[in-house]
């Protein structure tokens, strides 16, 4: 269990545009998103001893970066290979390599032309080799297609309904309105989302996030050094990650997942509540993975904000907007911001906790739950100011 | 190659040691999958090692074909497009074998807005090449 409650904090951000077709190379986004959160702790490029990043062979590596920006030692520079469980992983990690003594300024970043170059959304290779050889002959290929198998189940066992997920995408939307960074800016109505072309049911086209191009990046280091840096320091109360059983042999792979019904969330709750000495309950704000609507739900039910089952009556009745109980990603989540793979969930974190957050901001926020995955394996923190 | 692999273009499972057998099964039109010959127990996808006792001593059992429906889904937006354009609507779904495990296929005889969940299932195959027959399934009504 994580067990160096407020010892860790973010103290810069950075990011790029988001954009459709950034006509620049992935490698040159991530320098400009690590520039920037360096700039904004008040640091030099030459503090920086760390970089670490998550990829799925479609960026650019943590030394490729290092050397772009000119890190004159890179002592802990790493790439995992992760999906949407990685956004809070390399957070955590970072903070693992600092509290061993590999490094003491850490950036941590995600960047991707997930749009114009690598789409993670149009399907893998053909060939199917290893555990693909059992999913894509019968034409089972797709991110999109593979969550949708996850929310029919959630169907199948608790009811949950279409209605339930487009008043997710509806919200997410309006919150977008308010924010610059965000790619999908113009208000929709439950009429659009039924009207949005149905891609692979149970998902219609506003139950996806956005292929994004563009990049984040984070700077971790301790509590007491970040205190006398340029802004208020986000703490990192709390963080897990992992999943339960038969995770399978890659993401897609979660045919001896014990039940699709739930996520990797429920297995991660205990160990995250415990490490931050906090409960559901404390949470004045979430940025809640949302790479499809349905996932939203599975986490909630399996971080403790309800019951199992309970997920798609909580979304309803304006439980999730700004003003609601629980505010859910403020800046529009990766349905309506942008998906920089959910390291663009911290940065709102950061920037809510901060109260930086101008329009958006939420007021009287003292802490903030991130999340970041959605099938058998995710990670999480908890943050505050 | 044959001429029927050169025009079939989705995917085609690519065999390794382990599946070898399960695909040389599905050519015969038997379903088969791995039994642990110390604990008993079943596994799918077959496997060097049995997770509950991790031991290498496998046999390979025919199943009986029948299964429920445990999730599905129905694709709509074919990806790859010029692959898929002829094939949508088509159903993927996860079925629970009679023996226990779970297995990715697709439902056939069956419209996609005629699927329910737990619906009883039985195997069918489909040579799609010389090489390759897929493991499909059709409502079993009795
Ligand atoms: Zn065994």
């Amino acid at each position: 269990m994580f067990a160096l409650r407020d010892k860790y904090a973010i103290a810069g951000i950075g990011y790029t545009d988001f954009s459709k077709k950034s006509g620049r190379t992935v490698r040159s986004l991530a320098s400009e998103a690590c520039i920037k959160a360096t700039a904004d702790a008040g640091l030099k490029i030459s503090d920086i001893d760390g970089i670490v990043s998550f990829n799925f062979n479609d960026s650019a590596s943590a030394i490729a970066v290092a050397t772009e920006v000119g890190v004159p030692q890179a002592n802990y520079a790493v790439d995992f290979l992760a999906g949407g469980n990685g956004a809070n992983l390399i957070i955590l990690s970072a903070i693992a390599a600092i509290e061993a003594g590999l490094a003491k300024t850490v950036l941590c970043y995600r960047a991707m032309n997930g749009r114009s170059g690598f789409r993670l959304g149009g399907g893998r290779d053909l060939a199917a080799y290893n555990i693909t050889q059992y999913t894509a002959p019968f034409g089972w290929i797709t991110y999109p297609q593979a969550m949708a198998m996850w929310c029919r189940r959630h169907m199948v066992e608790y009811g949950t309904t279409s209605d339930q997920l487009g008043e997710i995408a509806v919200q997410f939307r309006k919150n977008a309105e308010h924010n610059e960074r965000a790619m999908q800016r113009t208000p929709i109505t439950m009429d659009d989302y039924f009207n949005s072309r149905m891609i692979v049911d149970p998902f219609h086209m506003l139950d996806i996030c956005l292929e994004t191009d563009g990049a984040c990046a984070v700077l971790v280091t301790t509590a007491e050094r970040a205190k006398d840096m340029k802004h208020k320091p986000v703490h990192v109360m709390g963080g897990a990650y992992g999943g339960g059983p038969n995770q399978g042999e890659d993401l897609f792979d979660a045919m001896r997942w014990p039940d699709h019904s739930h996520n990797y969330a429920k297995y991660i709750a205990a160990d995250l509540w415990k490490s931050a000495g906090i409960g559901p309950k404390d949470i004045d704000l979430a940025q809640i993975y949302d790479c499809f609507t349905y996932s939203i739900i599975m986490q909630l039910e399996g971080l403790g904000f309800c019951d199992p089952g309970e997920g798609g009556p909580f979304v309803q009745g304006g439980r999730i907007a700004p003003d609601g109980e629980l505010p859910l990603n403020t800046a529009g989540g990766l349905l309506s911001e942008g998906y920089i793979h959910g390291l663009n969930h911290v940065v709102e974190a950061v920037q809510q906790l901060r109260g930086d957050a101008g329009v958006r901001q939420v007021p009287d926020v003292e802490t903030c739950l991130t999340t970041a995955g959605a099938m058998t394996c995710g990670s999480a923190l908890v943050l505050r100011n | 190659m044959s001429e029927a692999t050169m025009t079939y273009e989705k995917p085609l499972p690519v065999l390794d040691p382990e599946s070898t057998p399960f695909w040389e099964a599905c050519r015969e039109h038997k379903l088969k999958i791995v039994r642990c010959l110390d604990c008993g127990q079943v596994r799918f996808p077959p496997t060097s090692f049995c997770p509950h006792c991790n031991s290498a001593k496998l046999e390979w059992i025919e199943a009986s074909g029948k299964a429920t429906l445990f999730s599905w889904i129905v694709v709509r937006h074919p990806v790859p497009k010029d692959v898929y354009a002829l094939d949508v609507p088509y159903v993927v779904a996860l079925v629970t074998l009679e023996e226990g495990v779970r297995m990715p296929t697709n439902i056939v005889g069956c419209a996609p807005e005629d699927v329910t969940a737990y619906m009883p299932l039985k195997v069918l195959f489909r040579d799609v090449t010389p090489e390759i027959t897929l493991p499909v399934f059709a409502p079993d009504r009795g």
